[in-house]
């Protein structure tokens, strides 16, 4: 078998990750592994690494192919205007330089979180008190919205009523909020 | 300095007190990682930006209190020997990370230790806290709490769509780390933990041995936690981790018994021997100490041993690690030297047991 990566000498070194669930092969030779960090053991940041490199290469055709492919060559240019952070260097180091590179590189980093988060590219947890603002609202108004429909599912007319006052209201708050704001 | 006192100093109080399902869950952790908005993540942070950020956490934080965490004292890591960074990355305090980038990082440490928020690390803010047994609902709470209240003074880099922003897209969303560190010794024993650990990952979970490479674990001590940070809520998290915490306590359970029924004499033989060779022996390495340390935690949850409190494991394991054997010494040990002064401490400790 040859290496996946050069494809030049053969591959010695065999490994099977399990991320998520998901099960990935590698097969590369021992100059290969060594470059891409295959030979330490432990680092989370290991994981991260190789998930991005496969990643940044399977945009194109096939993993591990080596070629430079378009959509990659594009990322390069992609620079974060706040810190500076280059595309290509958060590819190789799998670390971002500030939080403005999660927009800068918004669309691109969903495989990304894809694959990290098992599916997952959207928050759903915890909002902070004093700037999340009317986040919380919302938030609240979706638990409501999915209350009301097990209430209706459920026939309870009555409660589902009441919910649905509810939902009105705040969603009247949301609005006050909205316009003061401007 | 005695024995008895350098212990009392050595273990943290939380650490001392017992917690639910304390024969197998040693402790629960929560880690929250958190940034200031408008400011560059540490790694790339130029040093005057980072001096402001520990400068800021001296100003607003240093010698305040919150609920039971009193007296937060600043510890800056430029300001301490290399052998009491390692110290306190042995107690879990700091992580080995902070410890090597020590130039502008600091941690606050509440007084009773429970609680450590971390200042430039990979994120500008680690906060953790800790809970003896497995009570993870209410680390989360308390953790959420600290939270809130740092964040009265802080604007988070935060954002609608990815949550807490953090600088390793692992982290991102709730930028949380669920964490529970349990003695399995019977489950590895008869290699289940190895079988059931696949499944586990399927749970978006990890299982990792701890003091060990890889998924070996040498003391039987395995840390579980969460591996997705993003699209789910903390609640959700630990709820899942619960659950599967739960059943592995109730599957260990189980095996102890099962063992005890089938080769209870054998089981008996190990523990005891072990026991003999910590008693006894003139030098010993770490891993040697960490497997009958295991089997003696196994004899005391058991039964089989009476006059021994079940803090032995987590204290020994913790200090007669090399940071803690040289603070004791209060001497650079090789390990030749170590492995000496690690077996002349368990003596010493398993000794006070017997003057009782
Ligand atoms: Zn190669
Ligand atoms: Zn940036």
């Amino acid at each position: 078998m040859e290496c996946q990566q050069c494809h030049e000498r053969p591959a010695t070194v065999h490994l099977t990750q399990v991320v998520n669930g998901q099960k990935t092969e590698v097969h590369v030779c021992e100059q290969c592994a060594k470059e891409k960090g295959y030979m330490n053991y432990g680092e989370e940041n290991f994981t991260l690494n190789d998930l991005l490199s496969g990643l940044f290469h399977s945009e194109g055709s096939s993993p591990f192919t080596g070629q430079t492919m378009k959509p990659y060559q594009q990322a390069t240019k992609l620079k974060c205007p706040t810190c500076g952070l280059a595309y290509q260097e958060f590819a190789r180091i799998g670390k971002f330089g500030c939080g403005d590179c999660y927009q800068t590189f918004d669309d691109r980093i969903n495989p990304i979180l894809r694959r990290v988060h098992s599916g997952n590219t959207r928050h759903d947890g915890k909002i902070p008190k004093r700037e999340g603002g009317n986040l919380h609202l919302r938030k609240e108004i979706d638990e409501y919205k999915v209350k009301l429909k097990t209430l209706i599912e459920q026939e309870e007319f009555e409660e589902a009523a009441k919910c649905r006052d509810k939902i009105r209201s705040l969603e009247n708050q949301l609005h006050q909020g909205e316009d003061g704001e401007n | 300095m005695s024995l008895q006192q350098f212990m009392n100093e050595a273990i943290s109080p939380w650490m001392k007190q017992d917690g639910p399902d304390s024969d197998i869950v040693l402790s629960s952790r929560i880690r929250l990682a958190r940034n200031f908005s408008h400011y560059p993540f540490p790694m790339i942070a130029a040093e005057e930006s980072l001096e402001e950020i520990l400068n800021f956490f001296k100003e607003k934080f240093e010698h305040q209190s919150f609920r039971d965490y009193n007296d937060f004292e600043i510890v800056k890591m430029r300001e301490l020997q290399p052998v009491e960074k390692r110290v306190l990355v042995e107690k879990h305090l700091v992580s080995p990370h902070l410890a090597e980038k020590s130039e502008h990082s600091a941690t606050l440490i509440s007084q009773n230790e429970q609680v450590s928020i971390m200042i430039n690390e990979e994120d500008h803010i680690r906060i953790q806290i800790y809970f003896p047994g497995f009570q993870l609902d209410r680390a989360l709470a308390q953790a959420s709490q600290l939270d809130d209240w740092l964040e009265e003074k802080i604007d988070y880099a935060f954002d609608e769509k990815r949550g807490y922003l953090t600088a390793c897209p692992t982290n991102v969303g709730t930028g949380m780390r669920a964490s529970v560190m349990m003695h399995l010794p019977a489950l590895s024993m008869t290699h289940q933990i190895n079988r059931m650990t696949p499944a586990i990952n399927q749970l978006g979970l990890v299982v990792r041995g701890i003091y060990g490479e890889g998924s070996e674990s040498v003391g039987n001590i395995f840390q579980i936690s969460n591996q997705i940070t993003l699209g789910k809520s903390e609640e959700d998290i630990v709820e899942d981790l619960h659950s599967v915490v739960k059943q592995l306590i109730d599957q260990e359970r189980r095996a102890r018994e099962a063992l005890m029924n089938r080769s209870g004499i054998q089981l008996e033989d190990r523990i005891f021997r072990s026991y003999g060779v910590l008693m006894n022996s003139r030098i010993i390495e770490s891993k040697e100490a960490a497997k009958c340390l295991s089997d003696l935690r196994l004899g005391i949850d058991l039964n089989l041993i009476d006059h021994i409190p079940q803090s032995i494991l987590n204290e020994l394991m913790i200090l007669t690690q090399p940071g803690f054997l040289q603070q004791y010494a209060k001497a650079t040990l090789t390990p030749e030297e170590r492995d000496i002064r690690r077996a002349s401490l368990i003596r010493e400790r398993l000794q006070l047991e017997h003057e009782e």
